[in-house]
């Protein structure tokens, strides 16, 4: 059914398209236009399509909530009693019930009224929406046909739009970041009107499970971060120590010494790597890595927990591996070869050359890639979701089970949740942690790297 | 004069001791360089090996093969005959009468009931399934290939240690017995496993597949490709050939490699807080996961199509714009031609990244346990990431070699997409 609307307006767009061509070309039996007869064309189908899209979007995302909120209206008598969860589950019961899904629980007339409602309306909706895309759409085509004439400049109106076009789509950019900021922002306010900023950033216990009764022992959640910072950081720590000598040392070999035929199969192989999934780094760690260190443990007298932030670390860090090898790579490249040249000249071998000129030369590269993949570790989740803790232990000892600021997000919001008590909130918290961190990093990190980019250009 | 000749050859001796030296620590780094090679190496062959060897049997299945009499009186216990007996109608019974045949030393109802826990619970529907869509199956007797239980197919695969004590495992002596003798009867078989190809999820292992999830990541993919691919390449357009350099394009250059770089799970908190809270989208559905993965990938495919922008020569615009084409005109009929190809390649690398994320997909709720496959964008759905990371915290044993398979399934699909962009890159690019 949408697909058959969407096509009919495509078409009323497509005929519009050959009205304001054939109106130009009439026009150009007698005088001369401005522009090719297709511009008036593109413009007149334009001012039909730009609107009903525009409409049509806007009503989509906003029709389903207003929709809802008639039904709940309509039923305001019979409601009046129910909490927040149970509307809620009404609402969700009386929308499947509507669109023909089963649902759980027995059918109650007063749902089966809601339901009723409910697809009434959506059906009223649609229809407006339908005659309003229509009306406006070709109420613009009107105003746009007959602006046409001998001294319209079509081309320039229609470069203008797709100029405009341009710069919406680039600001889009803008709004990803204020959504991000949003999203996060309001929730973490909340947040800390429950529980004090200082608490949750130097508190240095984090249980947040809340009590369900007053009474219930341990009833009052503990909301400090600490914990988790020092996992995630022990762990980013180790994944480091794995990744930045074994990628550096990747770079160097592959840009100065490797045969081009070992170069052709290594290249590969570090994509290969890094187009791996998180989820499948995850399953590896939790399941082939994590029992052999245990089992490693027991045979040298080690007790090394399954979940322990070692194997997890290990494994981040081979997925970083290729992160830091093509950074590296880059920035190994871009010294000039002048400076090799020079040192080769005064009788330095190449290992020496590579230590002493070139690693110092790139030096600020490198940072800045170390930077990002420290990042990269630290924002990490599926890793660490599958092979990491869940309780919050204080322990810089890699061979326990620490948890992560991620892993604490996804715990936090999966499954049943409400969306007013601080444990929800909590995450959202975290989140605005993570994001920030990561933003001072990342931004740090790319200026440093452009800024050497810039140094040898 | 021989002192200076001494001192020369000591100077000389020197040079060559720790030219000795320079050299074997030239070579330490040298081995330095390709055992860091090797590392990577060897990670890759150990997890492809982990991989397939836990994951390569979940593409077998083993199936009883079993002549069931589809006893009329069974079926329509009232001799009403309605379709609704036939939803209702006892199959466990009649699959268990056919066993019985095979097994006659079966003695007391405690042996009975293990003897049909051989079978899948699965069985009963493909016998109530098959007679639902011919009804004139009923009262014939027919051969049917039934799904055995995982715990038994398990048993099969050379997964349980009969050795160990019988209450270690799930699966008991007695029931072994019965196996082995059904085997001896030459009934059960092993076949290709379509089921993991053609079934959604399910609590049953032995009935568990991809589809479900295959299809709700393709449907993303596609969302994610509509919205970002035109949206990104005019983003690259403008920051590459109109925007002019001030402060505001500077914001925004920053703004956008920040954005391919915040972590994946915060899109998920966006997609949550504004898609499912602000405008209420349905949970877990196709179109929300698609939207999030669009602005995931959004930023991605900027960087890469500018950098193709950039590679087509100043020339061609110059020539363009000399022979009077307007600015646009010159971008669109001469410069993004040029660059499709690159553009084309970056974007389905974003896509490829963006089909292995999970992170985001979990934030809104992908993790549901969804049966059915989808048919529609704001249908509840899984994904293909999901389904592996749900099937490895799944407890029965035989999610492990599905989540494997799943694994398999997943980077084939990577492998396939990141072919397709080195393909498109050898083929149209061109080297100016």
């Amino acid at each position: 059914m949408m697909i058959i609307i969407a096509l009919s307006f495509l078409l009323i767009t497509f005929l519009n398209f050959r009205a304001g061509r054939s109106k130009a070309l009439k026009i150009r039996e007698n005088t001369s236009i401005h522009s090719l007869p297709e511009y008036y064309g593109y413009y007149t189908a334009f001012w039909f399509l730009i609107p009903v899209t525009l409409i049509g979007i806007s009503w989509l995302l906003f029709s389903e909530s207003l929709i809802t909120s008639f039904v709940l209206s309509n039923l305001q008598k019979e409601i009046v009693n129910f909490n927040e969860i149970q509307t809620l589950n009404f609402i969700n019961d009386f929308k499947n019930l509507s669109e023909g899904r089963n649902i759980t629980g027995e059918i109650s007339l007063l749902l089966k009224e809601a339901a009723s409602l409910y697809s009434y309306f959506s059906t009223v909706s649609n229809t407006l929406l339908i005659f309003a895309c229509l009306s406006i759409g070709l109420f613009g085509f009107y105003i746009s046909i007959n602006k046409v004439s001998s001294v319209f400049q079509a081309r320039n109106a229609i470069e203008r739009y797709i100029n405009y076009f341009f710069l919406a789509s680039t600001c889009i950019a803008i709004l990803a970041t204020a959504g991000i900021l949003f999203s996060v922002v309001f929730e973490a306010i909340r947040f800390f009107g429950v529980v004090d900023l200082d608490d949750f950033l130097f508190g240095l216990k984090w249980s947040p499970q809340m009590a369900i009764r007053e009474d219930q022992v341990g009833s009052s959640g503990a909301f400090g971060a600490i914990p988790l910072f020092v996992g995630t950081i022990l762990i980013s720590i180790i994944a480091l120590l794995v990744a930045v000598p074994v990628g550096l040392m990747n770079a160097i070999y592959l840009s100065e010494y490797s045969p081009s035929n070992v170069r052709a199969y290594a290249k590969p192989m570090l994509e290969i790597l890094a187009g791996i999934p998180t989820v499948v780094y995850g399953f590896f760690a939790a399941i082939t890595v994590a029992p052999f260190l245990r089992g490693f443990g027991e045979f040298v007298g080690l007790s090394i927990s399954s979940e322990s932030a070692l194997g997890v670390g290990l494994v981040m860090g081979i997925m970083i591996i290729p992160l830091v090898s093509s950074l590296s790579d880059d920035v190994i490249s871009a010294v000039p070869q002048s400076m090799r040249d020079g040192s080769l000249g005064l009788g330095a071998t190449k290992s020496e050359t590579i230590k002493k000129v070139i690693l110092p030369a790139a030096l600020p590269g490198i940072v800045g890639g170390v930077l990002l993949a420290a990042s990269r570790a630290i924002g990490e989740t599926m890793i660490v979701v599958m092979a990491a803790g869940l309780s919050a232990k204080l322990t810089v000892n890699p061979l326990d089970a620490v948890t992560t600021v991620t892993v604490q997000i996804v715990t936090l919001l999966v499954g049943d949740q409400e969306f007013d008590s601080p444990k929800t909130l909590a995450a959202f918290a975290l989140g605005l942690t993570l994001f920030v961190f990561t933003l001072v990093l990342n931004y740090y990190a790319l200026r440093i790297v452009k800024k050497y980019r810039e140094q040898y250009e | 004069m021989n002192n200076i000749n001494r001192a020369d050859l000591n100077v000389t001796k020197l040079i060559e001791r720790s030219l000795e030296k320079r050299n074997q620590k030239e070579r330490y780094f040298r081995i330095y360089g390709i055992s860091s090679l090797v590392i990577a190496v060897v990670f890759l062959l150990t997890f492809f090996a982990s991989i397939i060897s836990t994951g390569y049997q979940a593409f077998i299945k083993t199936d009883i093969e079993l002549e069931v009499f589809l006893d009329s009186e069974v079926i329509y216990p009232n001799g009403t005959k309605t379709e609704e007996d036939l939803f209702f109608a006892d199959y466990d019974s009649l699959i268990f009468t056919s066993l019985k045949e095979h097994l006659p030393e079966l003695k007391n109802r405690k042996e009975r009931r293990q003897a049909r826990l051989i079978l899948s619970s699965g069985a009963s529907y493909k016998i109530q399934n098959k007679i639902i869509k011919d009804k004139s199956l009923v009262g014939q007797t027919v051969s049917f290939i039934l799904p055995l239980d995982d715990e038994v197919d398990m048993y099969l695969k050379g997964y349980v240690d009969t050795e160990s004590s019988e209450n270690s495992r799930k699966i008991t002596d007695f029931q072994i017995a019965l196996v082995e003798n059904l085997i001896e009867k030459d009934l059960i078989h092993r076949n290709f496993n379509t089921t993991l190809f053609v079934s959604g999820d399910s609590r049953e292992p032995e009935l568990a597949g991809i589809l479900g999830a295959l299809v709700g990541s393709f449907m993303m993919l596609t969302i994610t490709f509509i919205i970002s691919f035109p949206l990104a390449v005019s983003a690259a357009i403008y920051l590459e050939e109109f925007a002019k350099k001030n402060i505001w394009t500077d914001f925004l250059e920053v703004n956008i490699n920040n954005l391919a770089a915040v972590p994946s799970i915060i899109y998920g908190l966006l997609g949550l807080a504004i898609f499912i809270n602000f405008f209420g989208f349905p949970r877990s559905a196709p179109i929300v996961g698609g939207l999030v993965l669009s602005l995931m990938t959004f930023p991605v495919v900027i960087i890469a199509s500018r950098a193709a922008l950039k590679s087509v020569p100043p020339s061609i615009r110059d020539a363009a714009l000399g022979l009077g084409a307007s600015k646009i005109q010159t971008t669109l009929h001469h410069v993004v031609p040029l660059a499709l190809p690159g553009m084309l390649t970056g974007s389905i690398v974003g896509m490829a990244r963006a089909l292995g994320e999970s992170a985001p997909l979990i934030m809104i709720g992908m993790v549901a346990f969804v049966v059915d496959i989808p048919t529609s964008i704001t249908e509840p759905s899984a994904a293909l990431p999901v389904q592996v990371f749900l099937w490895s915290d799944a407890p029965e044993r035989g999610f492990a070699e599905k989540t494997s398979a799943a694994i398999m399934a997943l980077l084939v699909f990577l492998l396939l997409m990141n072919s397709l962009a080195i393909w498109l890159r050898n083929k149209f690019q061109i080297k100016w």
